[in-house]
């Protein structure tokens, strides 16, 4: 089955689902990134919200001030103006120290590859990472970028209790967990870069979707201090 | 300024502090939350004529015990037919009453119904998290659920004329849920669909403010599941690898990977939340246009609702 994108799907009375493709794509990804920046810098009446993610945008609406046709009609109109670029992302740092007592995967993760810790650690850090999409709790960001040589299935069972902080792996995808949950991807490090804010702050969010990101690595005494600050 | 001060002496599970909601921060991950029956919510608030943003009470089947240690204040419970209990004398369900102190307000689940609202004449003195007090279920955040011996205090306490709040059609639970199929209805077979559409499904024991799974006929997607992660609206009827439906609720994750057969009308989801485990339904699919005209319609009459519940300002 082929479709002419973009496709867009009504949600409910308040949303249209917006599609520019079925697999992650940088290219793919642009496009969701280039109508989520027009939505930010246009006005279409009714809009509420837009949650961008791989290859979809969803765009909430108000049933009372508009419906379904209009806003397509709108968002066509935003798709097709030269105009809108997608929103440059913005480089953010996150440090992690790798040291095994803050990996508790790593030792498996060299038993699946075969590759020594500091080959993964080098590889890990080695990759061009982006923002896709938020998902599953408060503040994780999915960043896909993991190199090849390190890309591994998820485990079978999520495993309870995962500090908030860890830097987890599975398949292409990286992210750094920001509270204590049950998570079931593999565990290489851990961060004392802040990516979700618990308090008010002006900027709960360390990241946006498109943003590039770079791992840097720390020593546990670096952690340690950075933890506490 | 006069203040109250009540303390928790029971708290059943999923019994938390809400607001109308954490809005416009799905894209990072964070659902809206706020009340699982909005409609209920904003009776409670406009019958006591406070701000729709204002905080309360979220009570589940569990039960609500409040004594208050100092001062007075008013209150309304909207939502569902739970038992309101003050000081031994019994109250309607839906109702306006003043605790004072050395009084006791007892919430308890009654013959229909599993979310109800306590709202006060007067401002919960409750830290927000991203300016808002909802309570994230599954993380905490925000207002946080209520535990025993907390302590709650309220500022600018008003006390008002005890009365009874007439209780609007739309509060009912619903049997019949009207949808729009989609966004991902493609995954599934004609005959999947029909299913879906034909078939009485009942609301499983797997109920919170995450979302309810569903008994009944399975739903196996006709493709392998290899979709990538996409957002997801509250409402959403997802169907897992196992073919089961889940209808996700107030605190659902903003993305995930499972199709979604259909999505309930914004404004039903308040009367579907009332239904309880067991309790069934039927799915029926409206149009994206009928859906809009619904919606519209129910929000014209429940303004009007809200409008005379309001008390006449000075």
């Amino acid at each position: 089955m082929s479709f002419a994108y973009p496709v867009f799907r009504p949600v409910a009375d308040h949303g249209l689902l917006v599609e520019f493709g079925d697999r992650i794509d940088n290219g793919v990804h642009d496009q969701v990134l280039r109508l989520d920046a027009g939505l930010s810098a246009e006005s279409v009446p009714g809009f509420l919200e837009a949650v961008p993610a791989y290859v979809n945008i969803l765009v909430r609406f108000d049933p009372v001030l508009t419906d379904h046709a209009t806003v397509e009609a709108a968002l066509r109109r935003l798709i097709a103006a030269p105009a809108v670029a997608r929103r440059p992302g913005q480089p953010r740092e996150v440090r992690v120290c790798y040291e095994a007592a803050l990996a508790p995967d790593m030792a498996a993760v060299v038993a699946a590859t075969g590759l020594e810790a500091e080959a993964i650690i080098a590889a890990h850090l080695a990759g061009d990472y982006r923002v896709y999409m938020y998902g599953f709790a408060p503040g994780y960001a999915y960043l896909a970028g993991v190199p090849e040589a390190i890309r591994l299935p998820r485990k079978t069972a999520p495993v309870r209790g995962t500090a908030a902080g860890s830097v987890v792996i599975a398949g292409p995808q990286c992210l750094v967990t920001t509270m204590i949950m049950p998570n079931g991807w593999w565990n290489i490090g851990r961060s004392p870069t802040r990516i979700l804010d618990g308090g008010d702050s002006d900027r709960p969010f360390l990241f946006d979707v498109g943003d590039s990101v770079r791992f840097t690595r720390i020593t546990r005494e670096q952690f340690e201090a950075e933890s506490r600050a | 300024m006069s203040t109250a001060q009540l303390t928790v002496t029971q708290a059943g599970p999923h019994v938390t502090f809400q607001d109308a909601g954490r809005f416009g921060k799905m894209r990072f991950g964070v659902p809206t939350s706020g009340p699982m029956d909005r409609a209920s919510f904003a009776a409670a608030q406009a019958v006591l004529g406070n701000p729709d943003e204002a905080g309360a009470i979220e009570i589940s089947p569990g039960g609500l015990t409040l004594a208050c240690d100092a001062g007075e204040v008013s209150l309304a419970v909207a939502g569902g037919g739970f038992q309101v209990t003050l000081d031994g004398v019994r109250h309607g369900a839906w109702t306006v009453l003043t605790l004072r102190a050395g009084q006791v307000l007892t919430i308890r689940p009654g013959f229909w119904g599993c979310w109800t609202y306590l709202s006060f004449a007067g401002r919960l003195q409750v830290a927000p998290w991203l300016d808002s007090i909802s309570t994230h279920g599954p993380t905490g955040l925000g207002g946080g659920l209520l535990t025993e011996g907390q302590a709650i205090t309220l500022e600018e306490t008003r006390v008002v004329a005890p009365r009874a709040i007439p209780l609007p059609l739309w509060a009912r639970p619903l049997s019949e849920v009207p949808v729009v199929l989609g966004p991902q209805d493609r995954f599934f077979a004609p005959e999947t669909i029909a299913t879906f559409l034909g078939a009485t499904y009942a609301l499983s024991d797997a109920y919170d403010r995450m979302g309810v799974r569903l008994n009944g006929p399975a739903l196996p997607p006709n493709a392998a599941l290899d979709m990538p992660s996409e957002p997801i609206a509250r409402g959403s009827v997802q169907v897992s690898g196992d073919a089961v439906p889940t209808v996700l609720l107030a605190d659902h994750q903003s993305t995930g990977g499972y199709p979604k057969i259909a999505t309930v009308l914004s404004t039903s989801l308040d009367s579907f939340v009332q239904l309880r485990s067991r309790q069934r339904l039927r799915f029926q699919a409206v149009s994206p246009a009928q859906a809009i005209a619904l919606v519209r319609s129910r929000r014209l009459a429940m303004g009007r609702y809200l409008e005379a519940l309001r008390p006449n300002p000075g």
